[in-house]
């Protein structure tokens, strides 16, 4: 997040910024902002463009939570510069929705308790919209392997793989879910 | 509290969360999402010494720096503080000696983040280094190096010894003895978000905290202690948690610190931690060594349990007296334990302050715990699942150490966990290399006593309703991803015969909602949900009344459902639930009441009998099975079942929520996570280097729920937030052996540990047991049994 320290930092961190501006498409909208150009995207989304539904665990690149779509593929926002992205289109779970309603990876998410804490819930939920997108039949494999990269605390994945299953299932119409001897409960 | 109703319409149904919306479209809040006009933004230095006393620290620089407002050392804080109040060791920013790498020392509030980590790096802190002591061992070692100058002696923090009933004459009477050693690695919560806090201090001299706390009253209360205020002119507002498993549970250190800067800057000021820095504050699992000495009969039976245990505190108290006390509390709650003896020690060491993770201080005992008692049944040629079966400890009994027991649901788990998995047909019969184990476990369903002495209830809830039929329910519960929440409508709606979307739910504001001691402990659900029913139950008959006068039917034969009240005996007749709002307003003026909560006493009057009992215990049974890779160590989880007593589930989606949750974190702990150190610093504070399981690890999984109606519980509920972890590191320990024939009496149970293990044994060496570290206890405490 923080540039490795030089003296001219150290000394001036307010005169001797470069800025540059930046036009980003987010979500199908055009904004236009005025920043230093080693701000990355997840600090511009967040704290420019008051996108503050993409969240942040390491701003190192290593959790995954902070993941939004750049043409369509995930890309870890705390290492993407928005001036190496002008003019693509980015999408944030903020863009999910459609004029307020949700898409069927977040019906699903809700309806499943896939979202615990929440706090991963954005970023896994634009990495497997990325995966659906492309691959609208994944098997269980191929959904772990897409979110292998996306870190949760809260759920052991469990739910979050049968809510990807399951908006698939609702995407593609009569495509059966692999659930059947895993990650079941059973009542009293 | 249990009372049994022909027919719930909410309870026990999976229905979606009332903020799951919320968090799938990324509209909820967290602490680092706010944002104040003119609000400037904090750093903390930290230090880079594990143990040194501090010389000198000159902020000139940084004040010069342009962008600084406010440069803040201990100096200006000097009042210590802790979340128990017999361990008030911390300092916001410390003045005299820092402790363990990543210590605060200064704070910065500038114009934005670089600025103030600009700044940082100007402060310049003179430091006289000191021996750091990185072990128990160390620590013991060297009585003249004192970490802290309180505590029995040199560095130990707190020491026990408790026997209740001759120990020795049980192990006289025993036909088989065994003792074991086990080492229990630390780990820590890795919260996905990281501890952000935004303060407000505002020209009317009130003081407003925004934070990622579990524990909003007790920050509270630290605040007021620390920066001198009236408790009266201090909000704290608990942001809903990015995960808290117990990480989120102190007062820290930067929630003082914005505090403080906002006061004098006159600003808003916010912080948000890196995930280097949230290693250091820590508060994890405490690394453990046991020590287990069991006498048993041939038929299984235990005669007598003698305990040892040795937590490595880190720097600083926390919550460790009670880590203490818990490891030794919750050994005789599951199968009976006649004579018992508990020693045990807790230690500081120049390491990160170790405090609550899921399951505080029983996960450690119960591994082991549980290993033993496999290798005893080994010995008597008992399956472990039939002898633990067996020796049960009975419902509505007082154990030897006094905790009173509620109904007990594990032999129905064991059963159902032992069928599910066809545990008969694989148990020593799987192919080398293939193994199953099974463990047992109980927990608390929240502490009996408070973290501070006081005779007030435990939890508030305070419910309006308004003539619009809108219902609020107001309590200061923390949700930090479990549902509390969501638990409150659920209650709220049962009680009042609505749908929970109907109703809105405020929470963790230290201002308006009645106080709720926070997510820890188990406690909510049971707690919150007692004071819910208590206040809504006020209500209700404000409405029968007036429904009732209104239909022209007894009082008691009344029902609240689908957003009605009707005539049980003829449900056609009945009135709308806005209609009786309106009219019950009318009857009785403003609607509004309130409940709360309190847990029965304690029945044990000895010094830490305060650990230990519960309104009542959940009981868990996990079978784990796995394939060991005998050539590298590696080994694959292929699925664990897991029964768990939750005495009623008041929503089915979310207890497998937490069963699956608690199940993914247990077997982070046993395979691969570990806060481990090299020459005083922490070897891994990154989410990459930490290992934690991911999407790939990920096995099956079988959830089970056991329903046993605990009266203690909201229609009988109990809780599954933190006791479902605990049988499944020792489960993971036990079918290890199953697969591969060596006992690897600690965690994490890394594949090198497995390599050498099976060396060892191709050598003919036993794997043998470790070293205890050299400690003298006192004399125990004798308590006389006074249980069956």
């Amino acid at each position: 997040m923080v540039p490795s320290p030089t003296l001219a930092v150290n000394i001036a961190p307010l005169r001797d910024v470069h800025k540059a501006l930046i036009r980003l498409r987010v979500n199908g909208e055009t904004h236009e902002v005025y920043v230093p150009v080693h701000k990355t995207l997840l600090e511009v989304l967040r704290e420019d463009l008051n996108l503050t539904g993409t969240k942040h665990g390491c701003e190192l690149g290593e959790c995954g939570t902070c993941t939004v779509l750049v043409d369509g593929e995930p890309v870890l926002s705390c290492l993407a510069l928005p001036i190496e992205l002008q003019d693509r289109d980015i999408v944030t779970v903020e863009g999910l929705a459609e004029r307020g309603v949700p898409h069927p990876l977040q019906v699903a998410f809700a309806e499943l308790g896939a979202a615990q804490c929440g706090y991963c819930t954005p970023g896994i939920l634009v990495a497997a919209k990325s995966l659906l997108d492309q691959n609208p039949r994944p098997t269980l494999d191929e959904i772990k392997e897409a979110l292998a990269g996306n870190l949760c605390r809260c759920t052991g994945y469990i739910k979050i793989l049968e809510a990807v299953e399951l908006a698939a299932q609702r995407m593609t119409g009569n495509w059966k879910r692999e659930t059947g001897n895993w990650g079941t409960g059973s009542g009293a | 509290m249990g009372e049994e109703k022909e027919e719930y319409s909410i309870i026990g149904r999976p229905l979606i969360k009332v903020d799951a919306m919320a968090k799938v479209t990324g509209e909820t809040k967290f602490a680092d999402d706010l944002a104040l006009p003119r609000m400037l933004h904090a750093k903390l230095l930290r230090s880079p010494h594990p143990h040194a006393r501090i010389l000198s620290i000159d902020t000139g620089p940084a004040e010069a720096l342009p962008g600084v407002h406010a440069v803040l050392t201990g100096r200006a804080l000097p009042i210590k503080f802790g979340i128990l109040p017999v361990s008030q060791d911390e300092e916001a920013l410390a003045t005299e000696k820092v402790r363990y790498v990543g210590d605060p020392v200064a704070a910065v509030a500038a114009v934005d983040e670089e600025t103030a980590e600009a700044a940082c790096r100007l402060i310049r802190v003179e430091y006289e280094v000191l021996p750091a002591l990185m072990s128990v061992g160390e620590a013991l070692a060297r009585e003249d190096v004192r970490i802290h100058d309180y505590g029995p002696r040199g560095n130990i923090h707190k020491e026990v010894a408790l026997e209740f009933g001759d120990v020795e004459e049980g192990f006289a009477q025993a036909d088989h003895v065994r003792e074991d050693v086990f080492f229990y690695e630390g780990s820590t919560h890795l919260p996905m978000e990281q501890h952000a806090a935004l303060a407000a201090h505002g020209p009317d001299g009130k003081l407003c905290l925004w934070s990622s706390t579990q524990t909003p009253h007790y920050v509270h209360r630290a605040l007021a202690k620390v920066l001198e205020l009236p408790a009266s002119h201090i909000r704290v507002i608990a942001l809903p948690n990015g995960g808290g498993f117990g990480g989120k549970s102190d007062p820290f250190s930067h929630e003082i610190v914005v505090c403080k800067l906002s006061m004098l800057t006159g600003r808003p000021v916010k912080i948000c931690l890196t995930r280097e820095e949230v290693f250091y504050a820590h508060r994890g699992r405490h690394p453990v060594t046991l020590w287990f000495k069991t006498g048993v009969t041939r038929g299984g039976a235990i005669t007598a349990m003698h305990f040892r245990s040795y937590l490595d505190g880190g720097a600083y108290g926390s919550y460790g007296v009670a880590s203490l006390y818990y490891t030794g509390a919750l050994q005789t709650v599951t199968y009976r334990v006649p004579r018992y003896k508990f020693e045990g020690v807790r230690v500081f060491t120049n390491k990160p302050p170790c405090g609550p993770k899921r399951g505080h201080g029983t996960p450690q005992p119960r591994c082991a715990l549980e290993v033993h008692l496999d290798k005893l049944a080994e010995a008597l040629g008992l399956d472990p699942s039939e002898m633990r079966r067996r020796h049960l400890v009975q419902p509505n009994s007082v154990t030897v150490n006094q905790l009173r027991i509620g109904t007990v649901g594990l032999g129905e788990c064991l059963d159902r966990v032992v069928e599910r998995s066809g545990w008969k047909a694989k148990h020593r019969k799987l192919p080398f290399g293939h193994g199953i184990g099974v463990a047992g476990s109980a927990y608390i369903s929240g502490a009996g006593l408070p973290i501070y002495w006081n005779a007030l209830p435990h939890s508030g809830v305070q419910i309006k309703i308004d003539r619009g039929g809108g219902v609020a329910v107001f309590c200061g519960s923390t949700d930090i991803g479990q549902g509390s929440d969501s638990v409150l409508a659920y209650v709220a709606a049962e009680e009042l015969g609505i749908e929970p979307e109907d109703i809105r739910v405020v929470t963790a504001d230290t201002d308006l909602t009645p106080v709720d001691l926070g997510s820890y402990s188990s406690r909510v659900t049971l707690m919150t949900g007692n004071a819910t029913i208590q206040a809504a139950r006020k209500l209700k008959a404000q409405l029968f009344e007036a429904a009732g006068e209104k239909l022209g039917v007894p009082f008691d034969r009344l029902r609240a459902a689908h957003r009605r009240i009707f005539d049980r005996d003829n449900p056609e007749a009945g009135i709308g639930f806005v209609e009786a709002a309106v009219l019950a307003e009318a009857k009785f003026g403003t609607l509004g009441a309130v409940g709360s909560y309190t847990p029965p006493k304690g029945l044990g009057k000895y010094k830490g009998a305060g650990v230990g009992p519960t309104p009542t215990y959940s009981y868990s049974a996990a079978v784990v099975e796995l394939t060991v890779d005998p050539e590298t160590g590696f080994i694959t989880v292929d699925k664990v079942w897991l029964a768990h007593d939750i005495g009623k589930a008041i929503n089915p989606l979310l207890v497998i929520g937490q069963i699956e949750g608690s199940v993914y974190m247990a077997l982070g702990e046993a395979l691969m996570e570990e806060q481990a150190f090299r020459k005083g610093v922490h070897k891994i504070p990154s989410m990459l280097e930490y290992k934690s399981p991911t999407f790939l690890e990920t096995p099956q999984m079988e959830s089970i729920l056991v329903e046993t109606l605990d009266p203690a519980g909201p229609y009988g509920a109990k809780e599954v937030g933190q006791g479902v972890l605990l049988p499944v590191v020792p489960a993971v320990l036990n079918a290890i052996y199953d697969a591969v024939g060596v006992r690897i009496d600690e965690v994490p149970a890394s594949p090198e540990k497995i390599v050498k293990a099976l060396e060892a044994q191709r050598r003919g060496r036993a794997s043998g047991n470790g070293r205890l570290p050299s400690v003298t206890f006192p004399e125990p405490t004798v308590v006389q049994p006074t249980g069956a």
